[in-house]
Parts: C-alpha cells; structure tokens; sequence
C-alpha cells in the first residue's frame, strides 16, 4: 500500500504535557487537521469521504500512559456500538508498538479539548481517523523513543520498542518508566509510517475491547451514570405534533412525596424530586396547557409528501432523460413509498448533569459532544470552557443522540437545585418525540433501448428533512448543498452506462421533527431503485445480476461496484428463479464509497414473508477489524429487514403512535435470517464506511424476491403480502 | 415497606413503596446497574432478571413480591471470577454491539437453559422475545446454542 506523504501536522507550541492524579503523566497535543467546514459538508454532501473536523486551536489530550504502561486513548468518536474503540485501539497499538491488552479507549471529554467538530455518525469514525491517528501515535512514539535515549544515554535509532518496553543499549524502558522520569519533553516531527501490511492488529478479527464489560453488565451507559447526592428529574414533554409549552399549574405536583422543586422555564416545566418514581409521579400530575395547531392525520402527511410538491432540486443530470421520458410511449413508471421510522434504540435520552456555581458537568450519550457542550453553555450563560461533557458508552445511536436538548434541561434542573440531576425519557416520549426517520415517496420512469438495456431512467425522491434544520448543519449551509443530502443519500443512479439519467429531490418540511437515521435516505432510495432496475430487468427478459453489471461504468467506483456484485452472487450460488419453494431476490447500493450487493433467500409461510438467509459483499477498503465488519453487516442487515418488514408510525389526531415496542412491530429473533454469509472485498487501501452502507440493498432483496414467488412487486415499504 | 429477599447471593432488606418495580429497587437503591431500563411495560426485556430461577421483567414485578425470593442480576450470574457459560459462549462469538441489552438477553438465556439444556432454534424463537435494536440476533442464535454446549459439557 502506498502511503500518502507525512506532512508536518504537529505544532510544537500547541503540544502539552499536563500531571495527572495517580495515573503517572497525560501527554496530549494539538492536532492539525485537513478539512474546512465547507470542504466537510461537501464531503457529508456526496462522497461522504473521511472526514474529522478537530479543533485547530486548543492542546487536546489523545493519549494517557499510565504508570503500570498501560495507554488510554480518549476517543474523540463514541461508541455506540459499531465497534469503533476497537478498531481505534487497533489502529494506535500498531503504531504505539504496544499490546493490544495494553490499549484502554475512553469517550474523550470535552475538557480534555479532544473535540470532534463532526458527530460520530456517517460511518467515518474509523477512515476519518486512520490518518490522524496513526500519525498521532507514531509521534508520540518518537517522542518516548527520544527520551529514553536520553535517560538510557544511547541513540535513539538503536533503540527498539516492544511492547510498550523500549529496549537498547542492554537496558530497558516501559513508557510507563519514561513518562515518569521526564519533565520537558520536545515533540519530534510526524516520522514517516509504517508499512499496513507490517502491522500485527490492523486487519485481525481482534476481540471487542469492550466485551468483557458488555456481558459483566458493567455501568458504562448515560443511564447508569450516578454522582454523589444525585437527584431525579423529569420534563413534561408534548406528546402531540405541533404541541409547545404555554404554561403549568404545578401546585398538585409540589405537594407530592419526594419532590423537591417543581422548575417552570418559558419553554419547559419540570420536577426534581428524591428518586426516579417520584420525579415520574410529580411530572404526571403537573397540569400543562399546550398551543396546539392543526390536527394532523396520516393522510395528511401522505398528502405532503408526493412527488411534484415541495422544493425540487435536480441532483443528477446526465444525458437527455427529462426529454426521452416525457414522451410517454414505451416509458415504465412505477412509485413507490417508505414510512415514517422510529429510531427505537434501547436506552432512552437523558442526561446527568450538575451545575456548581459557573461550572457545569454533564454525563450523556451524546454522538455530537460539542453541540451538547454548545447548548448546556448558551442556556446557562456559561464559558463553554467551564462546561465538562463527559461522553458515556452509548445504549444505541443510530442518529438519534444527534439531538440532545436533554443535556440543557437536566443542567437547567441541577441548577435550580444545586444538586447533580440525572434526567431520562420513558419509552412513551421517546417515541412521541423522537427525530424520525422521514417517509418518502419516490416515482421512477425508464425506457429500455431494443436489446434490453436502459436508455433513459430517471429516480425523483419526495421526502422529509434529515440534514436541513439539523443543529449540525446551520441555515448557511442549506445554499451550499442545495438539496438535503440526507435524503437524497442513495438516491443516485450508480448505472453510469446508461447514457441518459437524472435524479430529482424534492424537499417537504414536515410538521414534526425528522432527522438523521442510521443510513439516512439509504434505505428508502435503494428499496425504490433497485426495485424498480429488477422491474426491468423482468421486462428486459434479463438476469438481474448480469443486467446491473451490464450497465456499470468502467471506472474505479464502478469496478468496485460489479465485484461486490459478483462476489454476491457467486457466493449465494444466484439463480434466477423459484427452487424448492424458495427464490433470489438482488439488489446493490454504493453509500459513501463503499459498495454492498446482497442476495435475500426467501420464501412464503403461512402468508407471511420469511428471509431464510441473505449473502452480502462489501467493499469497504480496508478491513480494520474484519470481524466487527461482519458484525455490522449482520445487524444492520437484520434492522434493514426490521424497517423494511415491519415498522411503521402513524399520525392519529396529531399523536404519533404507537408509543411502545410489540405495538411498534421490530425485528425479533424469530425474524431474524438463520444464515447470513458476509464476504469481505479489500479494493481500496484506505478503511471506508461500514456502519450504514450494508443497510441499503436489503429491502429491495426482500421484495425482489417476494416477486419471484408470488408475481406481485410490493412497492411501499413496510412489504406487507 | 421492608421488604426482605436475597440478591446475588446476599440477604438484602429495603424499605420501599411495595408497588415500585424491582428493577428501581435493583438500580436505584442496591446500585446494581446491570439490569437495564428500556420500556417500563415489560415489552422489551432489558431489565430480565432472575427470580427463583425464573426469568422475570423487573421493571413490572412489584418488589413487594421479592419478599423472601431470591434474586439473580446480571452481576450475580458469573460463579464469582468464572463467568457463567452464557457470558463465556455471548464473549466467544462476539456478540454484543452497544451492548445495552445483552444483560437481558444473557438473563433470558440462562433461564432457558435451566428448562430446555438443549434449545432447538424453535425454543429459542418460542422463549428469547427480548428486543435488540443493534439486531445482534444472528450472533446471539449462534452463542444460544454454544451455552448450552458449555454448561452440558460443564455438569
């Protein structure tokens, strides 16, 4: 693999070097990063290539050596469950030259300066970070190396590492020994790194480093989070659409056992009181009066989102498509529709936060830390710098702790008590207000050239937004993307062969608040494209497979993108057909550089639909941890499969419903495929995306499938026969 | 109330509200924080511990029925240093992700091994309903089946 070449990323002056407590010595430094804002949103906008916006400015602290030479990374990404503090521990042992055993990775904290401008989401943690943090690490290892020179009166090029031991002039050295001998130390230039296929970690099917404390059940979570003289609190939340906070009678409230203050604010009432059932107890009996406007109805949100209404904004453009499938002969149009999607993930918001005096603390899973930090600082008339967001291990994210005004209101608690205040959501108000993934509707229109291949195809996308009004993207941003990125995410034709083709989005804002959810528009534009390139491929009397590979482009993307679909199909021994009762449904999606195509073996029982296994090929460049790549697969394969088979919210009487799991119909076990075969292409030297790009093909799979078996095309997700 | 039982292992005695859920007695006032909160109308299964042995969700059993029971949390599974088979079988094949419903998962798990030691793939459908949004389910199948291959080969 050839590397990029080192560029000086380190600044002498910014480098620090803090006492810790106990723990034998904190090295941290400033970290020059690439990206502007603009190039980032660019990045978010299209390629979504890696992408790590760190603060330019402030010393960060990257890296603790303790005195028993154990190193703690603190991780500017959280982890949520995607397995990015494995792949990161991987990453800087190889370069740190220490064990893997001897790798510890704790979320960063804000007051460690450590701050990622970006979120942890967009599946880039591991590829935004591979450059910076080997760089990061090799330096630091230089600069140990230098020391112990120094201390072992030797040159530094005779000395060897291993381990965390660096050895030479027949003496040894742990960096726990170094770090404690030395006062001053003098950063050295970023050294050239070493060759990937040298490294011992990088590319293994490492174990998680969180495993153990993942079944031992360890109080890693937000919700788990405690401080000394902790009190509970909770908000008075809507529950309806439209809903804001006009005023509360509280007085039955403030006489209820346990409460110590009921705290009203102009937009938000809420209660502290002694524990979680009192708060819980309290909140219930406080009497709010709400401004309510329209009363909404399911039909009514169908209604807004419809292709032809809203903003339009042409996001593809190649050919003559408009022109070609305007003249109706010939032209096969289909639409197709997704629901609106919870977010669902097991451990409710909430936050644990305590204001002493014009400092405040807050502990939370938060995937945007600096935003959280941003808004506990502007509510409260706070220094940013005296804020402390303290990320934990997050019960699940999947874009819904994008959103955290949680942190703001149990700080807004805390303070009116002076006490720390631990702040959640039940599973009623998380659903009721939750950031949902937003329904679509999608119209799709081809004509086919005399042998079969597609001259003309054109995707339009009608949805709700997802990036747009996004604390993460400010209003300026808006002109610069043009269309909400998010949901067209997908939403492109990858058939670059087909000499015409076009892609519109078209932009509706919904009444209630839809956002970032895993994969964004992924899921919905790949159901309705690659649904729809099986409609042709039917109609075209072609094999499905090799009708997509027909018409893929030659270059780099696009061979990438014919070998997953190979590797797909060879792997799944592809037949086009029903066998035994079952049959093949096929579909490939590119999201963020990484191509995935899957196969679905499905069949009918007792009426319903039953995905038997499902083959997925996946280019993500290089495989840090090959096995936590399959892991991803595996899951988002079988909640690509939950969104696309089962769940669904409603609107009745502007209520969102339902409000509980079993209601809200997810995947189980017993929906789960009995097999799935995950085969790993490496055809890129850099990591790229995992989290979400499997997420894509699997609804169209299923439904492509379905048609197989039964002759009908189910167009509207969820697949109901 | 003073309600008395056994946790862990251990004799334990809280006075609480007899009508609040374990699972707050467990979190909240024993500090145990393995056992989770996902729904708080047992729809989930993230708060699954064991009661006498059988797997219950604590977020809606009254603690005034702990009286006198005994009571596994996720903290009391493992024999002391030695984890129990389903923690050892959930480690070798990887299974958690965000993890925070793995302690439910494991609970529920170790209970059905107690009744079934050799679970078919219906037993499993049939008994482990928790929910996991991370969809770890293929996994989880696989380390089902490797308990119970542990524990029988164990006893």
């Amino acid at each position: 693999m050839s590397e990029s070449k080192p560029k000086k990323t380190f600044s002498r002056r910014k480098f620090i070097i803090r006492s810790a407590v106990g723990v034998g010595v904190l090295l941290g430094t400033g970290y020059f990063t690439r990206p502007l804002w603009r190039r980032s949103l660019a990045d978010m906008a299209n390629s979504m290539e890696p992408s790590y916006l760190g603060d330019t400015e402030t010393p960060q602290l990257w890296f603790e050596v303790t005195a028993d030479n154990q190193v703690i990374l603190h991780s500017p990404k959280v982890e949520m469950g995607q397995g990015t503090f494995t792949g990161l521990a991987q990453i800087a042992a190889d370069e740190l030259e220490v064990d893997m055993r001897q790798m510890k990775v704790v979320n960063a904290a804000t007051a460690t300066g450590n701050i990622d401008g970006l979120s942890t989401g967009g599946s880039n943690s591991i590829s935004g970070l591979w450059q910076p943090l080997r760089e990061l690490a090799a330096t630091m290892r230089e600069m140990l190396k230098n020391e112990a020179a120094r201390i072992l009166e030797t040159d530094a090029a005779a000395l060897t590492v291993r381990e965390g031991v660096v050895s030479g002039n027949g003496q040894s050295l742990s960096y726990g020994d170094i770090v404690k001998a030395v006062k001053e130390w003098t950063v050295p230039n970023t050294p050239p790194l070493k060759d990937v296929n040298s490294y011992q970690f990088v590319g293994k099917p490492i174990p998680r480093i969180d495993l153990h404390d993942k079944v031992a059940g360890a109080p890693i979570f937000g919700m788990d989070a405690t401080m000394p003289d902790m009190l509970y609190g909770a908000v008075v939340r809507p529950s309806s659409i439209g809903a804001t906070y006009a005023s509360a009678d509280a007085s039955r409230a403030e006489k209820m056992p346990g409460v110590v203050k009921v705290v009203k604010e102009k937009d938000f009432v809420g209660v502290v009181a002694r524990s979680y059932l009192e708060a819980e107890n309290a909140k219930n009996a406080i009497e709010v009066t709400w401004d309510t406007g329209k009363n909404w109805q399911s039909e009514d949100i169908e209604e807004m989102i419809k292709v032809g209404k809203g903003e339009p904004f042409v996001i593809q453009k190649e050919g003559r498509a408009k022109r070609i499938l305007d003249n109706e002969e010939g032209v096969v149009r289909a639409e197709y529709r997704s629901p609106i999607g919870a977010h669902a993930q097991l451990e409710p918001n909430g936050a644990l936060a305590f204001v002493d005096g014009d400092r405040a603390t807050v502990m939370i899973s938060t995937q945007v830390v600096k935003i959280t930090r941003g808004e506990v600082a502007a509510r409260l008339g706070l220094d940013e710098e005296n804020v402390n967001i303290i990320p934990t291990y997050l019960g699940g994210g999947f874009g819904r702790r994008l959103h955290t005004p949680n942190a703001m209101q149990a700080a807004v608690l805390s303070r009116a008590v002076g006490k720390p205040v631990k702040c959640f959501f039940n599973r009623q108000e998380e659903f009721q207000n939750d950031t949902f993934r937003p329904p679509t509707h999608h119209v799709l229109r081809a004509k086919l050239l005399e042998n079969g291949l597609i001259e003309a195809i054109e995707h339009h996308v009608s949805s709700g937004d997802v990036m747009f009004g996004s604390p993460l993207f400010p209003a300026i941003a808006q002109p610069i993307l043009g269309a909400d990125a998010g949901a067209w995410r997908g939403g492109m034709i990858q058939y670059g062969k087909v000499p015409n083709f076009r892609a519109v989005s078209w932009r509706v804002k919904l009444p209630f608040a839809t956002s970032w959810w895993r994969s964004l528009g992924l899921l919905a534009n790949t159901f309705a494209i690659e649904s729809f390139m099986d409609e042709l491929a039917v109609k075209a009397g072609k094999d499905p497979v090799q009708f997509r590979l027909d018409q893929i482009q030659d270059d780099e993307a696009g061979r990438r993108l014919k070998e997953v679909i190979k590797a797909a199909a060879q792997k799944a021994g592809w037949k086009d057909g029903v066998q035994n009762g079952r049959a093949m449904g096929f579909a490939a999606s590119t999201d963020a550089n990484t191509p995935c195509a899957q196969v679905a073996e499905v069949s009918i029982e007792d009426g319903q639909i039953r995905v038997h296994k499902v083959t997925c090929a996946i280019d993500p460049g290089l495989a840090v941890n090959p096995d936590q790549v399959r892991a991803q697969c595996e899951g988002a394969i079988i909640m690509g499969l939950s969104a696309s088979m089962y769940e669904k919210m409603t609107v009745k009487d502007s209520q969102l419903t339902p409000t509980l799991y079993g209601p809200y119909r997810m995947a189980l076990m017993k929906d789960a495929p009995r097999e799935i075969d995950v085969v790993i292409l490496e055809n890129a030297e850099a990591p790229g995306a995992v989290g979400e790009p499997p997420l894509g093909p699997i609804g169209a799979a299923v439904a492509n499938a379905v048609f197989r078996l039964t002759g009908r095309r189910l167009r509207e997700m969820p697949l109901e026969l | 109330m003073k309600i008395s039982f056994h946790i862990n292992g251990g004799a334990q005695s809280v006075a609480v509200d007899g009508n609040t859920p374990l699972l707050w007695v467990i979190r909240d006032m024993l500090d145990l924080k393995g056992t989770k909160f996902g729904c708080g109308k047992a729809a989930c299964g993230a708060c699954t511990i064991h009661v006498d042995g059988m797997a219950v969700r604590s977020c809606s059993y009254p603690a005034k029925f702990a009286e006198g029971k005994n009571i596994t949390t996720i903290e009391g599974l493992s024999a002391g240093e030695e984890l129990h088979p389903v923690q050892q079988a959930w480690i070798e094949e990887a299974v958690p992700q965000c993890g925070y419903c793995q302690p439910g998962f494991m609970m529920a798990t170790a209970a059905l091994l107690e009744k079934a030691p050799n679970p078919t793939d219906q037993d499993i459908d049939d008994n482990i309903v928790n929910i996991c949004r991370c969809a770890t389910y293929y996994r989880m199948r696989k380390a089902i089946h490797r308990a119970a291959e542990i524990k029988n080969a164990n006893s």
